[in-house]
């Protein structure tokens, strides 16, 4: 197959692209591998943030740590679509009789979203085992989870309520206009497209409730951050935190990729 | 007129200071096909809007058979499955296929079993040409296509009149006819028609009666041949001279 003169102009622009960015990646990579060392206080750094033997030996405990992470995760965020779309749904009512539940969602968003997410992890996760409850609902682990959920609905009904203003009102009136009830029209016509809109936007806040997880180390259970805790206390090194920090990475980085990559379909699609 | 199937008495319909219905009069027969003509901003699809009950209107009455259906408070729903409604801009809903456009309707609102919903549609979409497209999503289809699924649509309930508001005029010139085709055997069934159109050579075609609204009133009603050839009222003169010399 022979290539037209332009096709040939610009496979060499390519190949001369892919060539200059590699080298200069290389560079730069040889660079801080060469020149940080050289540092003063690398060595301890070193010792304390980036000792190999305290890796291998913490890290499967971590990893171990990180199943409760998952596990706090797998559990909420059912919890968070489910209520975030109950609040979207309030919010979004025009029935005076609803009005009650209008103001209800107005409140809920406006509170949960004003209060930094740690502050409320403490404050209900502390506070209301203290009422003295009994097993297993004295447990800072499930409270802690409930302050985190709050939260994320707070912000992820905003999303959707965002997703359903957004969905064209020629669209409620066809589907009116077929006889469909207002629930109807919500839950088979608006509802889908509002929802499909804002999956990018979501997938965002799952990415960041991976991370947010990690705020539960301080109500209580031995998730990875407060296992990594106990280790650095206990062999006075910081090498377990860099061990939680890649794990933590492992997970962030392809969910974050994927997001972007979401996005830039949904871009595609509407161009 | 003896027992109109729609009969539109003084209906008012008010946008803030401005008037966009004022004190329509209509009467239309079973299986008649009126055609709405007149300008832009003229009120056509307001008009509309307000027999579906998508605008609740402020004063006057509209009843359809013997049942009024302007009544405030009236639940609009089960007089919707009986005036089915097609828009300028189609308005399918992109994210379900042709078949499940057409079938959500009959199945949550007449509580039809899914196999006879299916087959209704099937033998609508054979009809009009579309039996190949029931499995495509609306942005895979022309804009032709798309309003003959939003027409079909719109029949699959089962409607006793059909509301269209330009469905043509959306569309590439060469995807006017197939959809006016769909028009001209609507009426050949019976169906009672109102459509608001731009298009006057098919208003004079296939109209019974041809209503030239002006500024929310309907200033003339009358067969197509006396509006067209000999119209009384020197607006829809001014109004036709002005769309003949556009259109050439
Ligand atoms: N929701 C609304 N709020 C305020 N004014 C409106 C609304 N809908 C329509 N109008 C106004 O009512 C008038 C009639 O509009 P309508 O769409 O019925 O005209 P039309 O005859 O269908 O025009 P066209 O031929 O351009 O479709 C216009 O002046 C328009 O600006
Ligand atoms: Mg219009």
């Amino acid at each position: 197959m022979s290539l037209t003169a332009r096709q040939r102009f610009e496979r060499r622009e390519r190949l001369r692209g892919i060539a200059i960015g590699t080298t200069s990646l290389v560079l730069v990579v040889a660079a801080i591998y060469w020149l940080v060392p050289l540092a003063p206080g690398w060595e301890a750094v070193q010792r304390s943030f980036f000792n190999w033997p305290i890796l291998v030996k913490t890290f499967p405990k971590l990893l171990d740590a990180f199943l409760v992470d998952v596990m706090i995760f797998a559990w909420s965020l059912p919890l968070i679509l489910v209520l975030s779309l109950a609040i979207a749904l309030c919010r979004n009512t025009r029935n005076p009789a609803l009005l009650p539940l209008r103001v209800f969602g107005a409140f809920y968003t406006d509170i949960f979203r004003g209060i930094p997410t740690i502050l409320l992890v403490y404050l209900i996760g502390f506070g209301i085992p203290g009422l003295g409850l009994s097993r297993p609902w004295n447990s800072p682990y499930i409270w802690g989870t409930v302050a985190l959920v709050l939260t994320y609905s707070a912000y992820v009904a905003e999303v959707l309520r965002s997703g359903i203003e957004s969905v064209h009102s020629s669209q409620s009136a066809a589907a009116r206009s077929l006889g469909l009830s207002e629930a109807d029209s919500m839950r088979y016509v608006i509802l889908p497209q509002a929802i499909r809109r804002q999956v990018p936007a979501m997938m965002n806040f799952v990415i960041a409730l991976q991370k947010d997880v990690a705020l539960l180390s301080f109500v209580g259970p031995i998730e990875l951050l407060r296992q990594a805790n106990v280790f650095k206390s206990l062999m006075a090194n910081f090498t377990p935190y860099v061990g939680a920090a890649i794990i933590f990475l492992c997970v962030t980085v392809p969910a974050t990729r994927y997001a972007d990559y979401l996005l830039a379909r949904q871009r595609a699609v509407r161009s | 007129m003896e027992n109109p199937k729609l009969r539109l008495s003084g209906v008012t319909l008010r946008f803030g200071d401005l008037t966009v219905c004022d004190g329509i009069d209509l009467q239309v027969a079973s299986g008649e096909l009126i055609c709405l003509i007149g300008a832009s901003g003229s009120g056509k699809s307001t008009l509309l809007r307000c027999i579906n009950l998508l605008e609740p209107i402020d004063d006057g009455q509209i009843w359809l058979d013997d049942l009024e259906i302007s009544v405030p408070g009236l639940d609009p729903n089960p007089v919707r499955r009986r005036i089915g409604i097609v828009f300028q801009s189609f308005n399918l809903f992109p994210h379900m296929t042709v078949m499940d456009n057409i079938t959500l309707a009959p199945r949550r609102v007449l509580s039809q079993q899914p196999d006879e919903t299916a087959q209704a549609a099937m033998a609508l979409l054979s009809r009009f040409g579309l039996a190949d497209k029931a499995a495509e999503y609306p942005d895979r289809l022309s804009g032709g296509q798309q309003q003959r699924v939003a027409i079909v649509r719109a029949l699959a309930m089962q409607p006793e009149i059909m509301l269209l508001d330009e469905i043509t005029s959306a569309l590439d010139p060469e995807l006017v006819g197939e959809v006016l085709d769909v028009v001209r055997q609507l009426k050949v069934q019976g169906m009672t028609i109102i459509l608001a159109t731009h298009e006057m050579s098919f208003a004079r075609e296939v109209a019974d009666r041809v209503c030239f609204l002006d500024a929310g009133k309907i200033l003339e009603t009358a067969p197509p041949d006396v509006i067209f050839e000999r119209p009384s009222n020197p607006r829809t003169q001014q109004f036709l001279a002005r769309v003949v010399r556009t259109n050439g």
